[in-house]
């Protein structure tokens, strides 16, 4: 009998938790290509996932490192199996196993970063950090004195093509005579590799080094040389803080939050977007103690103008390294052409192979 | 007074060794579940989600298997290679040009029938592959080079070499300037088996463990580099012609791991692209020893391994475990099992002294 009580008890129980798991709880799931200890890419999206981790009925988890192709498949199938509502996957590299997974799970949002392709259950979404990698730019412009500008980037792709670019832009707003020197690493997250990267750009007359990975090596070897650094990611002020002038960075919290309300409220729908500054996606971490007053003012006044809408980075005259016009006077640059972007501006100094 | 002493093993111990082998593994599991209980996570829970989402269900099984197959014939490779104590630290480039290979045909021939292009991609895949295992070997013979060096350096060749081709000529021109070959044509993808995921490269890895087997049990040349393995001085003298073997075990050992590249290339991808390099080159040679280079075990190994890492994934997912974690378990795992490789040929006793 007094089992025969417990056990309606526990159905009783049973019965409460899961009517109130059926109240929909929301499950997001992440996944990232690096560990998220590194302050860089994954780090930047773990925060936002945090931000969104801390919404009313929304439940969130994530698998970190995961190597793009058939890894990331399982990983994604694993998730929209489990029922995740809503999966980001973070890397370029996990398009084409999302847009097959995608097509088996028709009820379950996915969310792709950096890439191209999308379908009916499937967005796809990236920063215009190209906007801030132009204020970064300018103030690297402003503070070098060898108008040599180092960049240690990371691979040959438009994304990066696009950053370099656009600091190149900014640093000759500033500075006309400036040149930057790219050297290519091939890596994402490689220490000792991208510090090594920097130190030769510092030999070739660098007096200020940019980076497109995830490591703080590059702001180290700056350090380390007493020039200037522009980090990326997010703020990398705590690994140079004598060379680090400002970050590039991303802040993904409140376009997360956006969609996973829009997809709470059954408004979601595939689209690809491209937000910028405007949505606060992607800024400048707060400026370096060396860096004057009349720099930040003017950044801060080109800021306005990108937020604004007026200033659109990639507006001609703009030359390629061959001196070929490619966008004339006036001419403003489609999304499709920076999407697709691998040429390198005049006053870039390297290739693009 | 009492003393420990180590004392070789008169008899071989047999079946009995698979014993020393779960108290290994059990061991290595105890130590995780130690490192789980320290992060607050319940060891019970953690090593049960590590199961099922590694073995769990049908759907893990698959995983497993897929993520096995390139691994096994990797090891495979190696331990041809490794039996002749030839160390073979190359597969990983092997991997890479196999890959290469097969991709030129699929993207050379993408019309031909799929009976023709999938064997001519193999062959090319193996000749790829063969190739980058047979300058290692040459550069031993003629000039006495280390073949750990040369091996382990053409690797970065190799990838460079993978690089440049989808940085360059073979970029897919609808890729957004993305570093990747076209879609395969249909005819150049090995296809799945029935409603299930595994592709058909299950039955590749069968047929070409079958054909080890056969191969160092019943032919000469496999009697020959046995021997070899266990002496080159004697094999030698016995005019065993141990240089044209090195040739053979380095061709044979980059052939298969080229003929991995070929079914990730085809059947997992179903292109070319630089993320096809996920480190199953050097997870083989792990494999193979853990296996004691035999093909029976060499399987079941990578399954296991291919397992422990699904397994891991699902306990991140679930119980936010760091990716790290993972990595720290194959490393006990392969600790454990080495040691207790000891066990196997001694044993300890205990001495009263007088």
């Amino acid at each position: 009998m007094r089992f025969m009580k417990m056990f309606a008890l526990f159905l009783a129980a049973m019965a409460v938790t899961t009517a109130h798991a059926a109240d929909k709880e929301l499950n997001v799931g992440f996944i990232y290509v690096s560990p998220i200890g590194d302050a860089g890419y994954s780090y930047a999206h773990e925060q936002g996932r945090l931000v969104v981790d801390a919404m009313d009925g929304v439940k969130t988890s994530y698998v970190e490192a995961v190597k793009e192709g058939p890894d990331s498949e399982r990983v994604i199938l694993n998730m929209a199996r489990k029922g995740y509502d809503v999966i980001f996957g973070t890397s370029f590299g996990y398009m084409d196993p999302m847009l097959k997974v995608s097509k088996q799970f028709p009820k379950t949002v996915f969310m792709h970063c950096s890439g191209f392709k999308q379908s009916d259950n499937m967005g796809n979404y990236f920063g215009r950090m190209y906007q801030a990698r132009y204020l970064a730019g300018m103030v690297a412009g402003s503070m070098s004195k060898s108008k040599i500008l180092g960049y240690v980037a990371a691979f040959p792709i438009p994304e990066v093509i696009r950053g370099i670019n656009a600091f190149t832009l900014g640093a000759q707003e500033v500075n006309p005579d400036v040149s930057v020197r790219v050297v290519w690493t091939k890596t994402w997250y490689d220490p000792a590799t991208e510090k090594e990267a920097a130190k030769s750009l510092l030999d070739a007359g660098a007096d200020v080094i940019a980076q497109h990975q995830d490591s703080p090596g590059p702001q180290e070897a700056a350090e380390e040389k007493g020039v200037y650094s522009i980090g990326y990611n997010s703020d990398m002020s705590t690994f140079a803080p004598k060379a680090h002038l400002t970050s590039a960075v991303w802040n993904w919290g409140p376009y997360y939050t956006k969609v996973v309300n829009a997809v709470k409220n059954g408004t979601w729908k595939a689209e690809s977007a491209w937000p910028g500054m405007d949505e606060d996606i992607v800024g400048l971490s707060p400026f370096g103690p060396m860096v004057p007053e009349d720099v930040k003012q003017k950044v801060a006044a080109k800021k306005a103008e990108i937020i604004a809408g007026t200033e659109k980075v990639f507006t001609g005259p703009i030359k390629d390294q061959a001196g070929t016009v490619k966008l004339a006077e006036g001419v403003t640059a489609t999304d499709e052409e920076m999407l697709g972007m691998t040429w390198f501006i005049q006053g870039v100094v390297g290739t693009t192979k | 007074m009492q003393r420990y002493r180590v004392v070789k093993r008169q008899e071989r111990l047999g079946w009995r060794s698979c014993f020393v082998f779960l108290v290994a593994i059990g061991l290595s599991l105890l130590l995780s579940a130690l490192l789980l209980a320290l992060r607050g996570t319940s060891p019970l829970e953690g090593i049960l989600v590590l199961f099922k989402g590694g073995f769990g269900t049908r759907w893990a099984l698959e995983d497993c298997l897929l993520k096995a197959i390139p691994l096994f014939l990797c090891s495979l490779g190696v331990s041809i290679a490794f039996r002749l104590q030839i160390w073979n630290i190359g597969a990983e480039g092997q991997f890479a040009l196999g890959a290469v290979g097969a991709t030129w045909m699929a993207l050379s021939f993408p019309d031909l029938p799929a009976f023709i292009l999938l064997p001519l991609m193999i062959a090319m895949a193996c000749a790829a592959g063969g190739a980058w295992g047979f300058i290692p070997a040459l550069l031993r013979q003629k000039l006495g080079t280390n073949e750990i060096i040369v091996t382990l350096m053409m690797n970065y060749i190799a990838i460079q070499l993978l690089d440049y081709l989808v940085y360059g000529v073979w970029k897919d021109p609808t890729s957004f300037g993305f570093p990747m070959t076209q879609t395969f044509s249909d005819q150049a993808i090995l296809g799945r088996m029935g409603t299930s995921s595994i592709h058909w490269g299950i039955v590749h890895c069968l047929v070409l463990g079958i054909l080890f087997w056969i191969f160092f049990t019943f032919t000469r040349t496999g009697f020959e580099l046995k021997a070899c393995g266990d002496s080159v001085r004697a094999s030698r003298y016995a005019g065993i012609p141990y240089d044209r073997l090195v040739i053979l075990v380095m061709v044979l050992s980059g052939a298969l791991a080229g003929w991995a590249g070929f079914l990730e290339a085809s059947a997992t991808i179903n292109r070319l692209q630089p993320s096809i390099m996920v480190g199953y080159g050097y997870t083989a040679i792990v494999v193979a020893w853990l296996a004691r280079l035999n093909p029976l075990q060499i399987g079941i190994t990578s399954f296991l391994l291919a397992g422990l890492r699904v397994g891991v994934e699902n306990m991140q997912l679930d119980l936010q475990v760091p990716a790290a974690y993972g990595n720290i378990m194959e490393g006990l795992i392969l600790l454990t099992v080495l040691a207790g490789g000891f066990f196997i040929h001694y044993r300890i006793v205990m001495v009263k002294s007088a």
